[in-house]
């Protein structure tokens, strides 16, 4: 059910294309930080207020760059938001309409059930700490994978580039420890 | 308005791509990243070539916007984030993008990677004043450039070379490398294809 990667890379990146020639590049991981917001927002009305020139907040980083990301969390139907909310529509009617995820994949991936037999909540620990690692490091290097380094390098910007290395380099060996067997 | 349709329409159709090509599948994920198949590999660097070519060609023909370019700053947390994405990424198979993605398709792992996401990103909206004062988020080499001089793009170039014409040439590269990268570079025998 795979696409060919002729055919998978050929759309792939003409989804790349569309977004730079209509909007902007694409870009996901902002808004882990903007869901971060609208929570804290809502638990403490106090982390985001506005002021005369726009949105401000308490947290130094939601609060730079002229309080970007604060007026993202005050307005959370913009763009970038909406982008996220979007693909994952775009993903799940997609995959029903491939016939879904098999039950025992939406449980636990064949690569971990070939290496760690049975254990989904050893594999959920591992996807919680692979998520805050992930995200903290695509927040420390100001984006991620679609960003970073698919817009990035796209775009021949030398950001994209030292992110790629930087992602590599560790993916690969972590990967080839850990998940020796194929499944 | 018109903004919320096309990230309606832009973002539904990533997703979908996303799923198509098994990038939100941990299995194609783990044996990409072990070298034990590279199919998706293939598929990423035909799209970063593809969308190269696309974008600086209509470019030099005065067909796509210039402006609409956002190119990052160089700075040494770029790379030591780098780092940590990919060790996370290896380890729970996803990437923030491919992580919602696969959770909206029913994984359940994913929604664990997404509370974890959401952690760290916390994490890092708390230490993000330390990091400031480090000095690693300081620009480097020029900060936001692109590696050769894109006309009326506002970005400064690594070098002087005209920006638009190194971008088709570097996708044309990625391209190359694209078909002439093997399916299996680690273990043997054909590449096998993971599981749905």
């Amino acid at each position: 059910m795979t696409l060919n990667w002729k055919t998978g890379g050929l759309l792939l990146g003409v989804v790349f294309f569309l977004a730079v020639l209509l909007v902007k590049p694409i870009g996901v991981s902002t808004q882990f930080v903007i869901l971060d917001g609208i929570i804290g927002n809502a638990a403490n009305s106090e982390l985001v207020t506005q002021t005369e020139e726009g949105w401000t907040s308490s947290n130094a980083y939601l609060a730079k760059s002229g309080g970007k990301y604060a007026n993202s969390v005050a307005n959370p139907l913009n763009y970038s938001f909406v982008f996220v909310i979007a693909m994952m529509i775009g993903a799940f009617l997609s995959a029903l309409a491939r016939g879904g995820v098999s039950r025992d994949e939406r449980k636990l991936p064949a690569i971990w059930y070939a290496n760690y037999g049975d254990t989904p909540w050893k594999r959920y620990a591992v996807a919680f700490v692979g998520g805050f690692i992930v995200l903290y490091g695509a927040r420390l290097a100001g984006g991620c994978t679609s960003g970073h380094m698919m817009s990035g390098m796209m775009q021949t910007s030398l950001s994209g580039y030292i992110f790629a290395l930087g992602a590599f380099a560790t993916a690969i060996p972590v990967s080839m420890m850990l998940y020796r067997k194929e499944g | 308005m018109s903004s919320i349709i096309l990230a309606l329409v832009i973002g539904a159709a990533f997703g979908a791509v996303l799923d198509r090509i098994g990038a939100t599948n941990p299995n194609w994920i783990g044996r990409m990243l072990s070298l034990t198949n590279l199919h998706l590999m293939k598929t990423i660097l035909l799209a970063i070539g593809t969308g190269s070519v696309l974008m600086f060609g209509g470019q030099m023909l005065g067909l796509v916007e210039v402006g609409h370019m956002s190119v990052k700053a160089a700075y040494v947390g770029v790379f030591i984030g780098g780092l940590l994405l990919g060790a996370g990424w290896a380890l729970a198979g996803y990437c923030p993008g491919t992580g919602v993605c696969a959770a909206a398709s029913g994984r359940k792992d994913a929604w664990f990677f997404i509370a974890g996401g959401l952690l760290g990103a916390a994490a890092y909206m708390v230490t993000y004043p330390a990091w400031l004062a480090s000095g690693m988020l300081d620009d480097i080499l020029g900060g936001k450039v692109t590696l050769g001089t894109v006309p009326g793009s506002g970005f400064d170039g690594l070098s002087a070379i005209q920006g638009d014409l190194l971008g088709i040439v570097l996708g044309a590269g990625f391209i190359v490398i694209a078909f002439v990268l093997p399916e299996r570079i680690v273990g043997q025998g054909e590449a096998v294809a993971p599981a749905e």
